[in-house]
């Protein structure tokens, strides 16, 4: 999941200074099951919101609403007449939320309530961890499944490096040498010669590298969105 | 002039019903005195109190709210107390960044035996309350209120 985390109210009220009539939207994917921006999280803000501003003696209308998903046009479509008679929309779905309501709602201004932090999964309630940098080149076959670009402070494609000790990474001893998990994930499952395996020097074009990237599945396409 | 009714404060006291709301109700029944600001909601378990919930009743002009549940080991459902302390932790956090006084909330631990406890607590957040003044939003109600009525 898309992992992010609510910006702090000082900035968020910075953001929204100078508009009177504030729209949060929240988001009910990643960011709900991250407690960052779900229907919870945007009442509270909302509340949270018209408190501060009422308290600076500049009240503000904050209302909130959640959309199931937005990072889809078919889920933000039904909330158009909500945006346009807001005088700012606080998103605090992900990076993608906040720019799919910039595209669909051409007019209006949308700033980020959230810091999109990264893709990974909660290890336990209340923890969540990096695992994918969506380099756009698995290697997750031939690393015991542990990504290094993403865990290795220096994506290294052929560690560990001088600063893993007893298998923690030196830029934090509570951050495990991703290097070291696969070395013992290898050695556990009897497949040790992979790690004898040089990685040549990865592609970075299929990553950020490479500018934005896109997918396209002609098969998917609607013809009437191709003719368009 | 406002009267006596508009000068009262307001502490909402959401109480678990297995501890505090008994304990409550063990003070009535000893007859001993705790203060009238203090207006109970009973909560199955304070684990079921949602940091949203107290913002609106801060946020609706409560001056107070007080959290009481079981004695911590003591819960009903295993650890919602303990959930509830967590959350309060971090609602204390969020009114500081709104700006209000994050005393304005307090979360207490108490057995159903203990009817002196609760209105021991009843009175010392009470107290608290009424040192800190009348919620910011009491009044700003009260201001705008007047504005419409005499313009």
């Amino acid at each position: 999941m898309i992992v992010a985390e609510q910006k702090p109210l000082e900035e968020i009220k910075s953001l929204i200074a100078d508009y009177q009539n504030v729209l949060v939207v929240g988001c009910g994917t990643c960011v709900t099951v991250c407690f960052a921006g779900g229907e919870k999280e945007a009442g509270i803000l909302a509340s949270s919101l018209r408190m501060a501003t009422k308290l600076d003696g500049n009240t503000k209308q904050v209302d909130h609403l959640v959309v199931q998903r937005q990072c889809e046009w078919e889920y933000i479509d039904p909330i158009k007449e909500q945006v346009d008679k807001a005088d700012i929309v606080l998103s605090i779905g992900c990076g993608i939320g906040v720019q799919a309501l910039v595209e669909r709602f051409p007019d209006a201004i949308v700033v980020p309530g959230l810091n999109t932090t990264f893709l990974g999964l909660p290890t336990e309630q209340g923890i969540w961890e990096e695992r994918c940098a969506a380099c756009g080149e698995c290697i997750l076959g031939l690393t015991g499944g542990i990504c290094p670009i993403a865990r290795c402070a220096k994506q290294l494609l052929n560690g560990p490096c001088g600063g893993s000790q007893n298998g923690m990474c030196e830029i934090n001893p509570d951050t495990p040498c991703a290097w070291q998990l696969i070395y013992d994930k290898l050695e556990s499952q009897g497949r040790l010669e992979l790690i004898m395996e040089i990685f040549p020097s990865k592609d970075w074009s299929n990553s950020r590298d490479g500018g934005p990237r896109k997918i396209t599945r002609e098969d998917l396409r609607l013809a009437a969105e191709e003719t368009e | 002039m406002m009267n006596d009714r508009e000068n009262a404060f307001h502490i909402v006291a959401y109480c678990c019903h297995y501890c505090a709301y008994a304990a409550a109700d063990l003070a009535g029944v000893l007859r001993l005195r705790y203060p009238a600001e203090i207006k109970i909601v009973e909560l199955p378990c304070t684990g079921r109190i949602d940091a949203r919930e107290i913002l609106l009743t801060l946020e609706h002009g409560a001056d107070g709210v007080m959290i009481a549940g079981c004695l911590e080991g003591d819960c009903h459902f295993q650890d919602g107390n303990i959930n509830a302390r967590r959350r309060i932790e971090r609602l204390k956090q969020t009114l500081s960044e709104i700006g209000m006084d994050p005393g304005r909330i307090e979360m207490y631990n108490l057995s159903s035996a203990q009817g002196n406890r609760f209105a021991e607590v009843a009175t010392e957040m009470t107290e608290r309350i009424i040192e800190l003044g009348p919620s910011p939003f009491r009044t700003m109600v009260r201001i705008e209120d007047a504005v419409e009525s005499n313009p």
